[in-house]
């Protein structure tokens, strides 16, 4: 459904992303990783056209995203960006149908019924409903990322894309997050695109990761493919050792401190 | 019917009623006592008597004026504040009032208002806001994008140049002129022409009718520009088209009613503190309430020391700015 071609942008004068090429398919969870600096948001950004390409070119469900107006944008991607302005007086209800802006019509300045059916559904199936009347500048990180993610489904995306949506969380809220992302990927079909930090949430949940470093695309695949311990060491200079989780199965990555190294040896 | 919208449609009425209120008092009150009845009779007399002409070619100019003005700084305050998200922002701080101030000045020095009538003086300084506008958005506009902070510090420093210049001007001017520059800067509703009115009235309106195609830009705005862009909001092309409907608000106040400070930065405030943020009950809230509050305004400037007269940006200032200190005391407040 996503398709990336030979995409190059940055800010100003400097390239962030040099020719990255992959591509997403329809009803898939993505990982994209890589260590602070090396283009993740940024990749995010150009996605949902706030920085242009300057070679290249992106392609959503067939259309080039240069021709698709903001507003058709929205309605096919849904974005939860990192670090929501803390203070934000605003009824969590009223924030979730925000994400109707992009559907509104002309003249139409409240919302349809369907529109709060719309955002009322979105509440419910991230467990929010319980906090819609409150502000949510009251509510814990935890609890606002959750309406976050409902006011990005009450856009009614293809897909969504998410920058670290569990930075900052709790291991509670952590799983609860990926959890009902994995629960949208599988029961409604959302495809999922989100950059972790954590290399091991990345790796017990997405299907693909996509690893980055210095704008450029390091390795493509399955979390087996990508999360070895020579790519880790490579990529973020540290040493690590991987192993299976018991559990899933997939790579666990474990961190060796500088000491620990020392008495092993 | 939701709650929200029976709470706005009541806050409309309410608002709707105190402008109506504040609009007869300021019809009943001033230097020439006018009793009530009296009124009524001479509102079914029809014209003729002094009395009558005291009451509509004095009085209801003012009014109108009063409410147009009034509520087109509150407008575009509102707007100005939510596109930048800085509560601090005011048509003021753009450097709007300075360029017209400016225009309005050297018009004086020149003595262009003698040779070519009174009329000259909206008009230079409609020129010099229209002239700063042009030159803060294209000094702040580069590769197509407004940027915002930049907008702020060049409207601030702009502002800052026009005030000496200003007084640059006062220093060369004769002291008939000058007396002529000060009152102008203080700000007055008195305004002869009812072309003037009529137009400053027609453009306030529209004001408000067309920022009704923003309400929910602006309502995205506050969540920052990215997310509004997220939102599926064409930001730069919202920023842009608000920050010239905010402009030519301003333009066409200060150029017809002298710069009449902290409507817009107070009541923009007043009106979030009290009624909410939404921007779709926001902006016709902040209208009706700056027009009520100007109309009230310049009928304490007009009764204060009657027979003499009070510039209304004294009242304003002093009024607007101590309740708002009140308010943000009583009640802890962000923006």
């Amino acid at each position: 459904m996503l398709q990336v071609h030979d995409l190059t942008c940055g800010y100003d004068t400097k390239f962030f992303l040099k020719n990255i090429n992959f591509k997403i398919k329809e009803k898939e969870f993505v990982g994209i990783i890589g260590p602070n600096g090396s283009g993740k948001t940024t990749l995010l950004r150009a996605l949902t056209k706030i920085i242009r390409p300057r070679q290249g070119s992106i392609y959503l469900e067939g259309d080039n995203i240069e021709n698709l107006t903001f507003k058709e944008l929205a309605k096919k991607i849904a974005v939860v960006s990192q670090g929501l302005d803390m203070e934000l007086r605003m009824e969590a209800e009223e924030y979730v149908l925000l994400g109707r802006i992009p559907y509104r019509r002309g003249w139409q300045f409240i919302e349809a019924h369907f529109d709060r059916d719309i955002a009322e559904g979105a509440m419910a199936s991230t467990d929010t409903l319980k906090f819609r009347d409150r502000l949510m500048e009251n509510l814990s990180g935890g609890e606002r990322q959750l309406v976050v993610i409902a006011r990005a489904l009450a856009q009614q995306p293809k897909l969504m894309l998410l920058d670290e949506p569990t930075s900052h969380l709790d291991i509670t809220h952590q799983v609860a997050v990926l959890d009902l992302l994995k629960r949208l990927n599988s029961n409604n079909g959302l495809t999922v695109a989100v950059v972790l930090h954590d290399l091991n949430l990345a790796s017990e949940y997405c299907d693909r990761l996509i690893l980055l470093q210095d704008g450029r695309i390091y390795k493509i695949g399955i979390p087996q493919e990508v999360l070895t311990y020579q790519t880790i060491e490579e990529v973020y200079k540290t040493v690590v050792v991987v192993k299976q989780n018991p559990v899933s199965l997939k790579p666990y990555v474990f961190l060796v401190s500088q000491e620990g190294q020392k008495q092993r040896k | 019917m939701n709650k929200k919208i029976f709470l706005w449609i009541i806050w409309i009425l309410i608002l709707t009623g105190i402008l109506a209120g504040t609009a007869i008092l300021s019809f009943c009150v001033g230097a020439a006592s006018i009793p009530l009845k009296r009124i009524f009779s001479l509102i079914l007399e029809g014209g003729g008597s002094s009395e009558y002409s005291i009451l509509f070619d004095i009085r209801l100019p003012r009014i109108l004026l009063g409410f147009a003005i009034g509520g087109a700084l509150a407008l575009s305050g509102v707007i100005l504040q939510g596109m930048f998200r800085n509560p601090l922002v005011e048509p003021y701080t753009l450097g709007i009032s300075g360029g017209a101030a400016l225009g309005v000045s050297l018009n004086m020095l020149l003595g262009l208002q003698r040779s070519f009538g009174a009329l000259t003086l909206p008009f230079s300084g409609f020129l010099g806001a229209i002239s700063v506008i042009i030159l803060v958005y294209s000094l702040t506009v580069r590769k197509g994008a407004l940027r915002i902070q930049g907008l702020l510090l060049c409207g601030v420093m702009i502002s800052f140049i026009c005030s000496s210049l200003i007084m640059l001007i006062m220093a060369l001017s004769r002291t008939e002129d000058l007396h002529g520059i000060v009152f102008w800067v203080m700000g007055s509703l008195e305004e002869p022409s009812w072309f003037l009115i009529k137009t400053v009235s027609l453009v306030s309106f529209l004001g408000l009718v067309i920022s009704y195609f923003f309400c929910f830009d602006l309502n995205a705005l506050s969540l920052g520009e990215e997310e509004a862009q997220h939102l599926g909001i064409n930001i730069e092309r919202s920023k842009r088209l608000l920050f010239i409907l905010a402009s030519v608000l301003t333009g066409f106040s200060v150029s017809i009613a002298g710069i009449i400070g902290f409507v817009g930065l107070v009541i923009p405030h007043f009106v979030r503190m009290v009624i909410g943020r939404d921007h779709r009950i926001l902006l016709v809230a902040s209208f009706l309430s700056g027009a009520a509050f100007l109309i009230l305004c310049d009928t304490l400037a007009r009764t204060i020391i009657s027979p003499l007269e009070l510039p209304v940006g004294v009242i304003t200032g002093i009024f607007g700015g101590g309740l708002f200190v009140y308010l943000l005391s009583k009640k802890g407040h962000s923006f």
